[in-house]
């Protein structure tokens, strides 16, 4: 599967995730071993005592006490082996070294918002510095979500009602996925996001440059990209979930309750802040009002990128 | 067993108990749990196959990246739909409603189960609590999985108070076969049938009634709260009105961890038998095969937090519910040595259902294994809601319980309904079955752990190639899944008639029931003299055998057509 990793796992991209990986080869292989055993022993009994006679009675046979106590012992054993290092490992992922950089996230239908201690707030794409420990401090304003990054073997619910956490130390530059793993409705597999992974400086600066302007258009090119608007509205006049961005801007709009309007800046907005308000004909009420908390500079970038969609 | 064995009778009785009255009222209005059982067959199949073609559709779907042939919204009720039927109509009644009302008061020496009227009230209730599930696809969606999560499923309308309800009334009739089994195991056993010398099918049967009577009740207390939260806004769940959506996690899985063993317990119980009659030997261990039924019967109540360790449970709960899911795991591993060692110096038969009971070890055996993956916690913790759960899932419920039951109709086939199947159409289709069951789940493991999560109507396209194998593998198991509907059905109308015992079995519904039976089961109360597989101690079984053992013997010339 794809070009890293093997066939079980991907790369090990994190401090723990070798650690993970160690414990998965152990129980994978010592299952393989017994699990090949059995099946060795089965299909050698079902040919060396198949049925020759119809008439044939076997004898029962007297039953081991030896190789009774022998197999309850040793699987417990081996399970209780691999329960305490999974114990120790686990203990591990939910224990944040203290001086790790802290970043919020929040997740909502169907994106990820990453806010940094400088204020800075971002969408979908996760920068962050390599060989710092990092923790996340993550929550819901809907409905449950799940933060996996399978490069690092992290994974934690998202909960509307509290903080959880995990934390990673990335060993590499480069990007991994993020996915969503906990249902939360029609485009959950859409709720995908990256972890970009810099150096140091790289990741100094980054940071810098989101506090500078961008012109409007590109600005919302990215915030388009971001918060993974092209999930539901395409740019190029597929139809997916909701109606394409193409041609949108001064055209006529035909609302199921019968009504018209122009799309134009306010029809845009409104569209996008409260969804509900109306329904393109022969469209499901489909998007979540999660959108809301767009800035009005973010607001004006995604009017400019709309215009730009002829 | 007593001088009155009929094992090796070829006579087929004129009247037996599906010919004895005609009307349609005389099969609705039936106390007799055979015609019962023949009833939940013929829903739980309607069911399995309804389940099965959403399956198809889904895994079609799922052929490549993006749209193929539904939308998001249609693929995410699929699955759903899927999984409400195949677990709560389909698996849950199957193997102890059709076969447990069939087999077990014979295996008892019984003439019915205790409460024959409480028996047709359960199937009742089981199609109403049917009807309600379905109708709450007029409600509202039903989407995101058969756990349904608070706060989204009651986010999105009243259909989960529906559902809930009617898996609880649903559930109703589980406990009630439950409480009917668990009399009739202890009040209506034969002669000299101890505790000792019960079938291995019904001490599972036992267990998992036992199961069935604690559990279910919790599926309806978390439906009166849902009730209540969405009724009168009290907060429970939904943190919009300071409830707890983990509360809900817990509540649903302290239902459905246990129901994992109503659905897994009868299958070990079909598996003992088909051993012990197949390899003509007693079943090893037979004492522990039993009771660890029951022992995971009970410790089925308290691992249900394993399903949630990266939930928000605390990370305590999280390590001592991975310690006690191991100690689940123990007693399981050692039956599956238990039925190897059976075949040891035994008389191994290989007909069909002894096939589904070697594939059993084998899927099974995987399901076991990689559940010991999951249980452990840092592991755990990458796989969660990968395809790696949904692999482990189907090994063990399909692999498992649903081969396991194959095996079962194979087995019981002949004696509810007096015909045999064509043999080699049923080798070829259980070869169909375990290649393509393999071949749809096994992939599914390996994308897991590379990262894909459940649920994805959409994916990247490194996982294509794996959906693809998957697919194809779907395409093998409907293959050989019809092919078995359509033996099934033709024996009915040209299968060779089946003499009371076709398999050389032990067990009283073969040595004192013809096939099909009467309607009162036995002609006399049997009395039991020995344990159920003790072959050895039962040579007039074998000697008289005139064409060989199994073989569908000649009908009597003289006997007419049922």
């Amino acid at each position: 599967m794809g070009e890293n990793g093997n066939v079980w796992m991907p790369d090990a991209m994190s401090t723990v995730a070798s650690e993970v990986d160690s414990l998965f080869y152990f129980v994978l292989w010592t299952s393989t071993i017994i699990f090949a055993l059995v099946i060795l022993a089965k299909v050698y009994f079902a040919v060396r005592f198949r049925r020759r006679d119809p008439a044939e009675v076997p004898q029962p046979i007297h039953e081991s006490k030896l190789l009774e106590t022998a197999w309850i012992v040793i699987p417990t054993i081996l399970v209780l082996i691999v329960f305490t290092w999974g114990f120790k490992v686990f203990v591990k992922l939910n224990s944040p070294p203290p001086d790790a950089y802290q970043i919020t996230v929040r997740g909502k239908q169907w994106f990820w918002e990453f806010q940094y201690p400088n204020g800075t707030v971002v969408a979908n794409e996760m920068h962050v510095p390599i060989g710092q420990p990092v923790k996340l401090l993550m929550s819901s304003e809907d409905v449950l979500h799940s933060f996996f990054i399978p490069d690092f073997r992290v994974k934690h619910d998202v909960l509307p009602n509290r903080y959880t956490s995990l934390w990673f130390e990335a060993t590499a530059p480069g990007e991994y996925q993020i996915y969503c793993t906990e249902y939360c409705g029609t485009s959950h597999s859409g709720m995908l996001g990256k972890v970009i992974v810099q150096t140091e400086e790289e990741f100094a600066a980054w940071l810098n440059e989101q506090s500078q302007d961008l012109p409007p258009a590109e600005l919302g090119a990215n915030v388009f990209r971001q918060y993974n608007c092209g999930v539901c509205h395409s740019v190029d006049g597929t139809r997916i979930v909701g109606p394409t961005m193409k041609g949108l801007w001064g055209a006529e709009r035909q609302f199921e309750d019968g009504g018209t309007a122009v799309a134009d800046e306010n029809y845009i907005r409104e569209s996008v802040l409260n969804p509900g308000a109306h329904i393109v004909a022969t469209y499901p009420n489909a998007m979540p009002a999660t959108f809301g908390s767009l800035s009005a500079k973010q607001l004006d970038g995604l009017i400019a990128f709309i215009q730009t969609l002829e | 067993m007593s001088g009155t064995t009929l094992a090796h009778s070829a006579h087929q009785p004129e009247v037996n108990y599906l010919n004895h009255t005609k009307t349609l009222k005389s099969w609705l209005f039936t106390l007799d749990h055979k015609r019962i059982g023949l009833m939940y067959l013929g829903a739980v199949a309607l069911a399995f196959l309804a389940g099965g073609i959403l399956a198809l559709l889904v895994r079609i779907e799922l052929l490549a990246p993006g749209q193929t042939i539904m939308g998001p919204d249609a693929y995410n009720q699929s699955f759903t739909l899927h999984a409400v039927l195949m677990i709560f109509a389909f698996i849950i009644p199957a193997v102890p409603a059709v076969m447990g009302n069939f087999v077990l008061p014979i295996q008892l020496g019984a003439k019915d189960v205790a409460f024959p009227r409480l028996n047709l009230a359960s199937f009742y209730i089981y199609l109403l609590g049917g009807v309600i599930v379905l109708s709450a696809l007029f409600v509202g969606r039903i989407d995101g999985g058969w756990t349904f999560y608070a706060p989204y499923s009651e986010r999105v309308g009243d259909s989960i108070l529906f559902v809930t309800l009617g898996v609880f009334v649903m559930g109703f009739s589980s406990i009630l076969t439950g409480l009917n089994f668990i009399v009739t195991v202890h009040k209506m056993r034969a002669p000299g049938l101890t505790w000792t010398r019960l079938p291995l099918f019904v001490w599972s049967i036992y267990s998992t009634s036992i199961v069935q009577v604690l559990a279910t009740p919790v599926i309806g207390i978390t439906m009166v709260l849902l009730f209540l939260e969405r009724a009168l806004k009290i907060g429970i769940f939904d943190p919009a009105l300071g409830g707890d959506p983990v509360l809900f996690q817990h509540f649903f899985w302290f239902y459905s961890h246990p129901a994992v063993y109503i659905m897994i317990l009868p299958a070990f119980g079909i598996v003992s038998d088909l051993m012990g009659t197949f390899s003509r030997h007693q079943v090893s261990g037979y004492k522990f095969v039993a009771l660890s039924s029951v022992a995971i019967a009970f410790l089925g109540f308290m691992v249900w937090g394993h399903h949630m360790f990266v939930s928000g449970q605390s990370a305590t709960s999280s390590i001592v519910f991975s310690l006690i899911t191991y100690l689940i795991g123990i007693p399981t591993g050692v039956k599956v040595l238990n039925w190897v060692t059976t075949m040891y110096r035994g008389s191994i038969w290989l007909q069909t259902p002894m096939l589904y009971a070697l594939a059993f070890l084998f899927t099974f055996s995987i399901g076991g294994f990689t559940g010991i993956m999951l249980g452990v916690l840092a592991i755990d913790v990458h796989l969660h809601d990968t395809y790696f759960v949904v692999a482990h899932f189907h090994y063990v419920m399909m692999g498992g319980n649903v081969i396991a039951a194959l095996g079962g109709l194979h087995y019981w086939w002949p004696k509810m309904t007096g015909r045999m199947f064509n043999e080699t159409a049923g080798r070829v289709a259980a070869a169909l079955v375990f290649i393509g069951f393999n071949l749809t789940f096994f992939p599914q493991f390996i994308m897991g752990s590379q990262g894909m999560p459940r649920r994805y109507y959409d994916y990247l396209p490194e996982f294509q190639g794996m959906h693809q194998l998957s697919t194809y593998g779907s395409w093998v198991l409907a293959a050989g899944l019809f092919l078995i509907l359509g033996y099934l059905l033709w024996s009915l109308v040209k299968g060779e008639r089946a003499t009371a015992n076709p398999w050389g079995a032990l067990t009283l519904e073969w040595t004192h029931a013809s096939s099909p039976p009467d309607m009162h089961n036995f002609h006399d109360t049997p009395v039991v003299t020995r344990g159920p597989y003790d072959y050895h101690l039962a040579p007039e079984l074998f000697v008289t055998s005139p064409g060989g053992d199994g073989a569908a013997e000649q009908v009597h010339p003289t006997e007419t057509k049922a």
